[in-house]
């Protein structure tokens, strides 16, 4: 398997994936970006580094998380059997922790006291809060001041764990800017701070740095298909919002031709009402957040206000590495609307007693879709990156009720 | 020789400083833009920095975002900046621009065409915050054809050999950023800003102007002890923001104390 993993290298030194990637940033940001590169370089190949990175999941956040089969919802489809991969199951409940940690580990090892990090859903800011509580670092997390008001319960959660959660008021006050935030944070307190991005996205080399954090995710299921089906999948689908969990899950995968990759963003109102946060679906190349992949944005360049549901995919660009896997066709991209994902979400909750994040509810309806489609003895697995306990109230409300 | 370069060399003939004002176009309006420009031309600036507003300026403080978003609220994009220095050079031959912004916009409206419609228009000299010199290879060529100057930001944390490379691409000056941070940021250490600024000047000839952290006259004279041009944004657009109705005749007036301060006769005290 390591020679067929060998011929996929990307991304090149700079950070690039054939067009996408690099490095787009101020010359403020450019030493902080190189430390950050040569740290990650030498400690991603120490022993010592694996070998805690490895006890934390195991110890720490629970890993290895279970595959299971949905065998009353595949029944009901009358198709292929679809299996998740329970990244919900990890402590704090998505899959968010595997990344925080190992940059929390990087950021000790660099001698940084304090860290910071942008979140959408919340989800990263409860998870980079976890992880800092546990190593005594300071944290910073930046959150829009929409955002805070839809995702109360994991603000709350972040005070808890001794976070400071701070309000971003610019621009559309959502993810986007509270990612500009923390990188005009960064940039001014770039000596004792470590930004620990929740996505693949950003400047090189946090998208590969991230997806090989994340990587964790398809390395397991490379083990567990064969011993749960006796081979691997037909197809893998995870929801896509910056597109950490379905990097995670596609990266391993990515030698193995025969396994179909699909990668599901969030289609909103609906593609052609304009609101949704479908990037790759019905973006255009440009340049956001330090790196070249498909935005969304208006003819003047300006990145447009993103709507989805599920605060987690309300994310106006994507990780570069999947603007390659698209232009190179090895993973495909759909979208399903707020309302496909909140069937799905019912169904699942239902049908197999598991409540799933709104974000990969994305996910579940693309798969529930596709199963039907397909012949009994097809295998789809679904990345389930999180937990709907969050989205608790987001739902409530869909259904006319107060929690 | 490019016009921003002939501003130089016109000033160090006579000994003095280049004072080089940013204003973010479009805020409160295009037709104000237009009013603080000549302002500024009047009050003494040599060189004029436009910024195109951008929905995610990850390089601008709070002041220069706020000047971005009600640009951005008229609907003020790329075409229209470039218009606005089409007016301007109608009645101003002379004055160097520099247009200051990010990527994005430029790509959207593809680089060729930019650049082709920038020299039309009559801008001089770009600064693209985030084309750091491994993006911009190809650009700068392109740039550089069509007779305009690329200008390049240093920072603090730029090493000897980050210096070098921007010195083999930058024309026109180089952006000295004189702190770790975002445009608007706190107070400048004067000290840290000569170091830094000797081993720059050992390295290049390229006149260096330096901003971010520029309030007042004292201060950019200090600067200017040592740098080519003193490059004020933040402190400008708070006129503008206070009283938006006499914003040109607000930044004129702060300008020409600066412009005073600058242009002092040395004295022997330090
Ligand atoms: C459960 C869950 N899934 C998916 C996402 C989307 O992020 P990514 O596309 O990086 O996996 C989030 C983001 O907050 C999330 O909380």
């Amino acid at each position: 398997m390591n020679d067929r993993l060998a011929q996929y290298d990307l991304p090149d030194a700079r950070g690039h994936f054939g067009p996408y990637g690099g490095i787009f940033v101020a010359e403020t940001l450019v030493h902080a970006l190189d430390e950050l590169a040569q740290a990650y370089e030498r400690y991603r190949k120490d022993p010592a580094f694996i070998a805690e990175l490895n006890d934390e999941f195991a110890h720490f956040v629970g890993r290895p998380s279970p595959i299971y089969h949905a065998r009353r919802w595949s029944d009901v489809l009358g198709g292929a059997q679809i299996y998740f991969k329970r990244e919900d199951l990890n402590h704090t409940g998505a899959h968010k922790i595997n990344n925080t940690i190992g940059q929390a580990m990087l950021a000790r090892r660099m001698g940084k006291r304090r860290v910071i990090a942008e979140t959408g859903a919340g989800q990263h800011g409860v998870a980079t809060a976890t992880i800092a509580a546990r190593y005594g670092m300071e944290c910073v997390v930046y959150m829009g001041s929409e955002d805070i008001k839809r995702q109360a319960s994991n603000v709350y959660r972040m005070k808890l764990l001794g976070a400071t959660v701070s309000s971003v008021e610019s621009g559309s006050r959502t993810l986007k800017d509270a990612l500009n935030e923390a990188m005009r944070d960064w940039a001014t307190n770039v000596a004792d701070t470590f930004y620990i991005i929740g996505t693949v996205a950003g400047p090189h080399p946090y998208p590969m740095m991230v997806r090989d954090f994340q990587a964790i995710i398809g390395q397991e299921c490379i083990e567990q298909m064969p011993q749960m089906t006796g081979r691997q999948p037909d197809y893998v689908v995870a929801c896509v919002g910056g597109g950490s969990n379905a990097m995670g899950i596609f990266h391993p995968y990515i030698p193995f031709p025969e396994v179909h990759l699909v990668g599901v963003e969030a289609a909103g109102d609906g593609i052609e009402t304009g609101r949704h946060s479908a990037s790759l679906t019905a973006g255009t190349p440009g340049v956001l957040h330090g790196n070249r992949t498909y935005l969304l944005q208006n003819s003047d360049g300006q990145i447009i206000d993103t709507h989805s549901i599920s605060a987690g995919l309300d994310y106006p660009g994507v990780g570069p590495e999947h603007a390659w896997l698209k232009d190179s066709g090895r993973a495909s991209y759909e979208s399903a609307t707020d309302s496909e994902a909140l069937e799905a979400f019912h169904t699942c909750c239902r049908l197999e007693g598991i409540i799933p994040a709104l974000e990969s509810s994305h996910a579940l309806a693309y798969a529930a879709r596709l199963a039907r489609e397909l012949p009994r003895d097809k295998v789809i697995l679904v990345n389930l990156s999180g937990r709907g306990d969050k989205d608790m109230p987001t739902v409530a409300e869909r259904s006319g009720m107060v929690v | 020789m490019s016009r921003i370069t002939a501003v130089f060399e016109r000033l160090r003939a006579a000994e003095r400083k280049a004072l080089i004002p940013y204003v973010t176009a479009g805020d409160p309006d295009l037709g104000t833009s237009l009013d603080i420009l000549r302002a500024m031309v009047a009050a003494g600036a040599d060189i004029l920095e436009i910024g195109v507003p951008f929905s995610d300026p990850m390089a601008d403080g709070p002041v220069i975002q706020r000047a971005g978003e009600r640009a951005l609220k008229n609907g003020v994009g790329l075409a229209d900046v470039l218009s606005l220095v089409e007016r301007f050079r109608q009645t101003d031959p002379d004055t160097a621009i520099v247009l200051m912004g990010y990527a994005n916009p430029i790509e959207a409206m593809g680089r060729d065409r930019f650049i082709a419609a920038a020299a039309r228009a009559g801008v001089d000299g770009l600064i693209v915050v985030d084309y750091p010199p491994e993006e911009s290879v190809d650009f700068a060529a392109a740039v550089r054809a069509a007779g305009l100057d690329l200008i390049f930001l240093l920072a603090p944390t730029s090493t000897r050999a980050r210096i070098e490379q921007v010195a083999g691409l930058a024309s026109g000056y180089i952006y000295y950023v004189s702190l770790a941070g975002v445009t608007g940021a706190g107070h400048l250490d004067l000290d840290d800003v000569l170091h830094h600024l000797e081993v720059i000047r050992e390295l290049t000839d390229i006149p260096v102007g330096v901003g971010f952290g520029i309030r007042d006259g004292a201060t950019a004279r200090s600067i200017c002890t040592i740098a080519d041009a003193a490059i004020i944004g933040s402190r400008i657009i708070q006129e503008v923001e206070a009283d938006p109705v006499h914003a040109a005749a607000r930044v004129g007036h702060f300008l020409s104390e600066v412009r005073a301060a600058m242009d002092q006769p040395a004295t022997n005290a330090a």
